[in-house]
């Protein structure tokens, strides 16, 4: 399981009930239900990895999250993790506000633009940016929204959106981010991980 | 029809009150089983019917000789694994495969006919929730049951809220909308206006409106397919001859093959009783037995859902099946669900769809799994 997910899972506490929104195969939803007994659904747009979570025993409802999170209730989950997909909506103030409104918390981590290999990439290369965490092409991503941690820390903070914790991740450590340091850290952290709550 | 000796049944002793107002008791309610029911008694499935199925899911139909209705589904290492899973089906009451029906006879040996009550999917699940009670099973590991049968699994679950474990309605709905409303009337009008229909009392008359049942087959028989699976399967091919025949013979494969779907079918299937499935399909309106709020049918019931449509099916579209997910999403039930890649229309369910089959399975077992 990668990194991100052991920090998402360290973030959660035992028996609570969560949604995985843009849940893929069901990697982390597995996890925190087999290790924190956590009361997991998810919701995942792909055809294919919702069989490959229903094989898992998982339960996981086909859908887009830019449609379909107004069926849930209002703080009908403790925690709500939405894992590298906001930057993919057509609208991604909108959803965060549903993870919000559905979450008493959010999770959402976020592949940050503003890491130095990103920036010396298209500085000197001059071509648009190809890392571990921003694999495609410009012509085929699925990324419509990019934003570097400093953009997203910006951005919740004009939204009144309470952050509980920050942290950015660059290979397998993680650190907090605070106001003094984000420069650094949104220099240096190829994903920043926020648990926000409204 | 109902008389062959292969037919199991239940004669349920309690008298049951349906909708309709009537009280009926000392019915007969037909059932097959496949598979056995372990010391626990905590793996039996029941699979309910759809409009023209009976209680023989899977292997020879004793009555018809032909394949179960279910054959894909259910069986040895299948999705429904007969090795594992206990699997009880009822023919549903209105039918006419040795349940209560209309071809039955009345307290007075007249064949009922139309006499017989107009029933409802809660009358069906009422009489055959008593099966529960016949195997001395508690708790159901599972129901299911596509299109029909799966209007049953929702009535059932509402009904017996503690009374299975996980719930799977497949390509249905909570409420029959205008169009298959229309569709079915369509069915029942060809059938009435068959003259050897004689109101209902075709028996009695040594007659058999069969050229109106086979007209209300083909109508609906078109209503389970998808265009491109139709075009994909058909095109304008034509039928046993080189060129078109100016006449009105069969000339396009399609026409020969809804003409022998439909004779087949009156072989099996009883005229009144397609007359009074249909109309208890029409009636089924679950959020109407809530005051409009389909979430209150389920506000008891703490079983897993897993609701399955198709991407092909305009019968039972998936937006119909959507609006069962949403509902139990708003109160926080544990509900999963699929849409399946399929060109086979409504019928999908019935048929190889792996990945269909591969969902249920995976499904059931990861369930039983964690029981």
């Amino acid at each position: 399981m990668k990194n991100e997910f052991q920090v998402i899972a360290d973030l959660i506490e035992k028996d609570k009930k969560v949604l995985d929104v843009g849940c893929a195969d069901g990697t982390l939803m597995k996890f925190l239900k087999d290790n924190k007994n956590i009361n997991i659904r998810g919701l995942e747009i792909s055809k294919e990895k919702v069989q490959e979570c229903i094989a898992k025993g998982l339960t996981v409802i086909e859908g887009n999250a830019e449609k379909d999170l107004k069926q849930f209730p209002d703080k009908s989950f403790d925690y709500v993790v939405l894992s590298q997909t906001l930057q993919a909506f057509l609208n991604p103030e909108l959803v965060l506000d549903e993870l919000l409104r559905v979450g008493k918390k959010a999770i959402v981590t976020i592949p940050n633009f503003g890491y130095w290999k990103v920036r010396f990439h298209l500085l000197l290369k001059g071509t648009m940016p190809i890392t571990k965490t921003l694999p495609d092409e410009w012509y085929n991503t699925p990324n419509l929204h990019m934003c570097t941690i400093k953009d997203f820390f910006h951005f919740v903070k004009s939204k009144d959106i309470k952050i509980f914790k920050s942290l950015a991740l660059n290979n397998l450590n993680s650190s907090i981010i605070s106001e003094s340091n984000l420069g650094v850290k949104n220099l240096f952290a190829d994903l920043g991980i926020f648990l926000i709550e409204k | 029809m109902n008389t062959e000796k292969n037919i199991k049944t239940l004669i349920v002793k309690k008298p049951l009150k349906l909708d309709c107002g009537k009280t009926i008791r000392d019915f007969p309610v037909a059932y097959e089983t496949y598979g056995s029911l372990n010391s626990k008694k905590d793996n039996a499935i029941l699979v309910f019917h759809a409009l023209t199925g009976d209680q023989f899911v899977t292997g020879i139909n004793p009555v018809t000789n032909k394949e179960g209705w279910w054959s894909y589904a259910v069986g040895p290492d299948k999705a429904i694994d007969t090795n594992k899973y206990f699997v009880i089906c009822s023919n549903v009451i209105g039918g006419c495969m040795g349940s209560y029906g209309p071809s039955h006879k009345d307290p007075d040996q007249k064949i009922f006919g139309t006499n017989f009550p107009v029933i409802t999917i809660n009358d069906m699940v009422n009489a055959q929730y008593n099966l529960l009670d016949h195997f001395g099973i508690d708790k159901l590991f599972s129901i299911t049951g596509g299109s029909m049968g799966g209007m049953q699994v929702l009535q059932f679950i509402s009904n017996f809220p503690d009374k299975s474990k996980t719930v799977i309605p497949i390509a249905t709905t909570s409420s029959h909308s205008a169009q298959n409303i229309a569709f079915n009337e369509l069915g029942r009008q060809a059938i009435t206006a068959d003259s050897n229909w004689k109101e209902g009392n075709y028996t009695s008359n040594d007659t058999n409106p069969g050229k109106g049942l086979a007209v209300a087959r083909m109508a609906a028989h078109i209503t389970y397919l998808s265009k491109k699976g139709l075009q994909e399967k058909f095109g304008r091919k034509l039928q046993e001859r080189e060129d078109l025949k100016f006449g009105f013979d069969a000339d396009f494969q399609i026409e020969s093959y809804l003409r022998y779907q439909g004779s087949v079918f009156v072989d099996r299937f009883d005229a009144n009783s397609y007359l009074y499935i249909t109309r208890a399909m029409d009636y089924f309106d679950l959020a109407k037995q809530f005051n409009g709020n389909l979430s209150e049918a389920f506000k008891n019931t703490k079983a897993k859902f897993f609701i399955i449509s198709f991407t092909s099916d305009w019968l039972y579209p998936t937006q119909e099946n959507k609006d069962i997910v949403i509902a139990l999403n708003s109160i926080g039930s544990n509900v999963g669900f699929v849409e399946i890649e399929s060109d086979k229309g409504h019928d999908s369910f019935l048929l190889d769809v792996p990945d269909f089959l591969s969902a249920l399975k995976n499904f059931l077992d990861k369930s039983y799994e964690e029981n």
